[in-house]
């Protein structure tokens, strides 16, 4: 901690009658006004990227025809026979849409958790959540687990179930192990349970692999074969729990600066953590269940979009569903393009991209302090 | 105010905090005094619920454990003796999160007060001009200042305060100290604090319990505790020597 970044602004501002305007273009200060064009932009760029992600492929199709069979798609026109319309309507749109709706939700369970925890490493995949919610999803496809008259009901209940599992016995580990819940003991414990867990999975993989897809689906994910029915399951997980993540946004700030901080504020701490882990590991499971275990989106995204809109949550929050939705949808492009027709596994780009990424950002965070 | 009757903390076997009762009135500093691993800091923890105990703490006759964490946060208000800080949020975000026992729902409006309550905080506290400042740019003591806003934001009846100057030069200590005196003399207020510097204890506080090993040794008005025979009785030195032989060094020249 320096004092003398501030001892200059103080003086700054206290000599320029426009304080504010000085004030915002000073390092080390921010505005508090919420800025809903940050948020427009957002959307455009997202937006942007969808249509992009849908006209690039192994066979492209011109944006026009893109436009033209998408909205005479959803306003149920007559559409022009064709392999394109085929090629987007059946594949690429509900593909991108996964890609777009799974990163969005990785993303914000990976802010929530950074906040929760006070933690800038935590995210599902370094924690061993989404590890532990593969290992639900293919016990319940290796014993047959499911849910009469809902079909594939059964894996996702269990990527649920595991998802939280996880996280408990983790967390309950860690404050075994170390009463103050430190960042270094969840990170180690949560590394190790994953290795764990993954060495189960294979095992469980090895001796049913008639039944189960392949390991590389569950250890790196995928997102081809995605369905509209996929697509309307994730939409409901994330505004469902992304939604009360979003509700519980002043308390994650209230955790970001301190559980005891929190409490000491009026948080009733036991109820929000709990809450916050339940959303967040029900989200993780819903998108395991739908494209296997993909790294680094929660953890990156949520640092990158810190460095534009701050870490109050009730900004940071929904900006992460943006920027999440952007980068999956770009890397899945990209394990489609790039060698294609072969076709890559999305966590190959996503920790490949993802570990670049952050330890630059790691790098020049403290090389700053 | 507050009452503490035959508080217990343990560790396991070992047993921090034995038997102790006590009060704070209004008006009053309470100060909690002792060497190290006396307990002190148990107790605060223990009174502000963040610690298991045995016993009974009750504010203004309502025992403290059936109350809603909001509403304990509207009674009691804690300063701890440090603060890390993960992520950059701003000052004002930061006295901002002192309003939320009264405002607990994200999409309630601020009232006029909560806004008036944190300019007030930080007008008091001296941090207005920081406001919009990362708080991990800011020296230890603004940052202490600024969570003492944040503690006048939430605007509790009885300050707890765990050593609030512990890593702070003389000029913060000071400002806090004369800052939190001030405070405490709209009617109604009380404080209650473990200070580790007997000097500041003996000139800020009204009264004080003196611990040694988990049990209150002495308890009473300062000049009682301060008594040099209770002093040395648990630091195991010549106290009042000690601090004579510091002062007579700064005689003026």
């Amino acid at each position: 901690m320096s004092g003398k970044n501030t001892l200059n602004n103080k003086e700054t501002v206290r000599d320029a009658s426009a304080s504010l305007t000085v004030q915002n273009k000073k390092p080390g200060v921010r505005r508090e006004s919420f800025a809903f064009v940050i948020y427009l932009g957002f959307a455009l760029v997202t937006l942007a990227a969808l249509l992009f992600c849908v006209c690039v492929g192994s066979v492209s199709v011109p944006l026009k025809e893109t436009f033209e069979v998408i909205l005479k798609g959803i306003f149920g026109r007559e559409l022009p026979e064709g392999t394109s319309q085929y090629i987007i309507l059946s594949t690429r749109l509900p593909r991108v849409l996964c890609a777009a709706l799974v990163g969005a939700s990785l993303s914000v369970c990976g802010g929530a958790m950074q906040g929760l925890l006070k933690n800038p490493l935590a995210d599902g995949s370094t924690l061993g959540v989404s590890s532990g919610a593969s290992l639900g999803a293919v016990l319940a496809i290796a014993f047959g687990i499911t849910i009469p008259s809902l079909p594939f009901a059964g894996t996702v209940v269990m990527a649920m179930l595991f998802a939280f599992l996880s996280l408990v016995v983790i967390l309950s580990l860690s404050y075994k192990m170390d009463f103050s819940l430190s960042t270094n003991t969840i990170i180690l414990i949560g590394v190790i349970f994953s290795m764990f867990v993954s060495s189960v999975m294979s095992l469980v993989i090895t001796f049913a692999s008639e039944k189960v897809k392949q390991i590389t689906f569950w250890t790196m994910g995928s997102l081809a074969g995605s369905s509209y029915a996929n697509v309307l399951m994730l939409f409901i997980a994330l505004v469902l729990f992304g939604g009360t993540l979003f509700r519980y946004s002043r308390e994650l700030n209230a955790f970001a600066v301190g559980e005891d901080n929190a409490r000491h504020i009026g948080v009733n701490v036991k109820r929000v953590k709990l809450i916050v882990l339940i959303s967040v590991s029900a989200l993780i499971g819903v998108c395991v269940s739908v494209g296997g275990t993909i790294g680094f989106v929660g953890l990156v995204m949520p640092h990158m979009t810190r460095m534009v809109v701050g870490p109050n949550h009730k900004k940071l929050l929904p900006a992460t569903v943006f920027s999440g939705a952007v980068f999956l949808m770009l890397a899945d492009l990209v394990s489609r393009v790039l060698f294609s027709p072969r076709e890559l596994p999305i966590g190959v780009v996503t920790s490949f991209v993802g570990s670049i990424v952050f330890v630059y950002i790691f790098y020049k965070s403290r090389r700053g302090k | 105010m507050l009452e503490v009757k035959n508080l217990s903390v343990s560790y396991g076997q070992h047993e921090v905090v034995s038997d102790l009762s006590f009060s704070v009135n209004e008006g009053e500093w309470l100060m909690l005094i002792g060497p190290n691993g006396a307990g002190k800091s148990t107790i605060i923890s223990a009174v502000s619920q963040s610690e298991k105990y045995t016993g009974n703490v009750s504010f203004e006759g309502r025992d403290v454990k059936s109350m809603k964490p909001s509403e304990l946060a509207k009674l009691l208000g804690v300063l701890s003796q440090n603060h890390i800080i993960s992520y950059s949020f701003t000052v004002g975000e930061i006295v901002r999160l002192g309003r939320y026992a009264y405002s607990p729902r994200i999409f309630s409006k601020k009232s006029d007060e909560d806004e008036i309550s944190v300019e007030r905080a930080l007008e008091v506290t001296g941090m207005t001009e920081l406001e919009g400042h990362y708080a991990d740019t800011l020296s230890g003591g603004e940052l202490q200042r600024a969570f003492l806003a944040q503690l006048f934001a939430q605007n509790p009846r009885l300050l707890i305060l765990d050593e609030p100057t512990n890593h702070l030069d003389l000029v913060y200590q000071k400002q806090i100290f004369e800052i939190v005196s001030q405070w405490l003399k709209t009617p109604g207020r009380a404080v209650m604090s473990v200070v580790h510097d007997l000097s500041l204890a003996r000139r800020y506080g009204s009264r004080a319990i003196l611990l040694n090993k988990g049990k209150a040794v002495a308890s009473g008005s300062v000049a009682e505790v301060f008594s040099r025979e209770n002093l040395n009785s648990v630091y195991s030195m010549d106290v009042y020597d000690w601090m004579k032989t510091q002062l007579s060094q700064w005689e003026d020249e």
